[in-house]
């Protein structure tokens, strides 16, 4: 049977050039980078070369760099960070207030939710229907006591890009005397648009190498020069003791490498992915009927097509789709173990009926006009024969 | 820790059984609802104290689709105090097992057979 990978959101192949990078430093060059001798000295300059690449894109420092474990514990070290390294009297809970969207992800909005529990308030933004953040909601919430604003670069479920520059000069803008400091998880966006800090006016931003074609279980956190952020986890100095633990090198050195392929081939990745994503929008909204396309409509990552298909509901189309040899996601609620459906489409104004019928169709690099064909032919029939299953109920 | 489906449940899901309308049904009852995301509707014939035929008609998910297509199979000809008798343990067994986070979907195709039945018996004797 064909098989066909359309959930590159979800994860990335990796590239050969990414293991070809990394094969050296699981047996051969196995030292620990902390190390005094000629192994971990080898390792060293590995995780160093790999930090100044980084650096390199994200037009920033290489002190600026840390490597952690996944997005997921990047964006818990920018968010519980940044807290932890406020002064005493900012702790109370009246003296300190933080602002993220309602469409985060898990590992952004349950930090933010964590916080809430421990007493700290938090404004979570809402969106438009198109899941772009409100600036002036933003402007109208930021308050004297505004420590940190954390707003993801573009959304993962939707697909929408948000506007990272323009909530940054806001911030710059306020005429508090404290700034609050600026987070975004670029997790979505590696492979189609810029990384450079200095353009976006972030002073944290966290990266996760698989969904750019590098290996799982590493990322990224950039930390702008002089914004406080104290450990989380303890136990070393690694990291500038952000980050304690033996530094993943295979691991680091694959996500260096898979990020500057990433970034080189972003121009042409945009355009042939976008040409791709069209095709599938375009075919679907014609081929199938009562259904429509979630996020915004031009300000949107390349490689997301999200949909909401409405009297069906999502896993059963996901496992008809699996059955042809289609890989894809979905935001309804039986794939989230929760019972609920994606707290995005719902905070879009999606109605909840609708949100479960929703599907996630995420393009790669690897992604071909044949296997965007396929798809065309196949879904609408599985979407027309699970109508008739349930009789328009 | 299950999480994955049986290949009896995707047998089911992706070829169910007894789906449609049933005309002359004289047992039919929905039950869930869309917020949830799963609305099922059983359609009972019955005749004396015996289930002739059964259909379904279900919007929902892989768990609630296989299990309504396989509630409709365990109850098709037996007497109606078997039928009633169905649970939703007996209807995830008879599929191998469901994953623990859908365990709710079975209780929905059990609890739709036994509301069909009442339907049928609220209209008294005959189901006229």
């Amino acid at each position: 049977m064909r098989k066909i990978y359309l959930d590159y959101a979800a994860t990335t192949p990796i590239l050969p050039e990414v293991i070809e990078a990394m094969t050296p430093f699981w047996a051969e060059k196995f030292g620990n980078a902390s190390s005094l001798h000629s192994f971990g000295r080898e390792a060293r300059v590995a995780v160093e070369q790999s930090r100044d690449q980084v650096a390199e894109i994200l037009n920033c420092e290489p002190e600026e760099i840390i490597f952690t474990g996944t997005t997921t514990t990047s964006d818990n070290l920018a968010i519980l960070g940044v807290v932890n390294a406020l002064e005493e009297k900012q702790l109370s809970p009246n003296r300190c207030h933080l602002i993220t969207t309602a469409i985060e992800h898990h590992a952004v909005l349950d930090t933010f939710k964590y916080l809430e529990s421990q007493g700290f308030a938090v404004t979570y933004l809402s969106v438009d229907k198109y899941g772009v953040v409100d600036l002036k909601e933003l402007e109208k919430a930021i308050r004297p006591e505004t420590v940190l604003v954390s707003v993801m670069y573009a959304n993962n479920e939707v697909g929408t890009i948000e506007p990272i520059e323009e909530i940054s000069k806001l911030l710059q803008a306020t005429s508090y005397k404290l700034k609050p400091k600026f987070h975004t998880d670029a997790a979505a966006v590696a492979e189609y648009l810029t990384l450079d800090v200095q353009k976006l006016g972030v002073d944290l931003m966290t990266l996760g190498a698989h969904k750019f074609g590098g290996p799982k279980g590493v990322g990224i956190l950039y930390i702008k020069k002089g914004t406080g952020v104290n450990p989380v986890t303890f136990g070393g100095h690694h990291e500038n003791g952000l980050w304690p633990g033996t530094e993943a090198v295979p691991l680091i050195v694959g996500m260096a490498k898979a990020l500057e392929i990433a970034q080189k081939s972003k121009i042409k990745n945009q355009s042939q992915v976008t040409g791709l994503r069209d095709k599938l929008i375009k075919g679907v909204l014609v081929k199938v009927p009562d259904c429509y396309l979630t996020g915004h409509p031009t300000q949107r990552l390349p490689d997301i097509a999200s949909f909401v298909f409405k009297g069906v509901e999502g896993e059963a189309v996901l496992l008809r789709l699996d059955a042809e040899g289609i890989a894809v996601s979905s935001g309804s609620a039986c794939t989230s173990g929760d019972l609920k459906p994606s707290h995005v489409l719902l905070v879009m104004g999606i109605p909840q009926e609708e949100a479960h019928g929703s599907i996630r169709f995420s393009l790669g690099r690897n992604t071909t006009e044949e296997e965007i064909n396929y798809v065309l032919e196949k879904l609408p029939k599985i979407i027309s024969d699970l109508r008739n299953l349930s009789g328009g109920l | 820790m299950n999480q994955l489906y049986s290949e009896k449940v995707m047998d089911h899901f992706l070829h169910p059984r007894n789906m449609g309308e049933l005309p002359g049904a004289n047992g039919v009852a929905t039950v869930g609802n869309k917020q949830c995301g799963d609305v099922m509707k059983m359609y009972l014939k019955i005749e004396g104290e015996t289930v002739k035929e059964a259909k379904f008609q279900t919007l929902g998910c892989g768990a609630a689709i296989s299990t309504s297509s396989m509630a409709t199979e365990m109850i098709k000809g037996k007497p109606l105090s078997d039928a009633l008798k169905l649970t939703n343990q007996a209807i995830a067994e008879a599929l191998d097992g469901l994953p623990s986070s859908k365990i709710h979907c079975s209780v929905l195709a059990a609890e739709a057979v036994k509301r069909a039945i009442e339907d049928y018996r609220s209209k008294g004797e005959g189901g006229k």
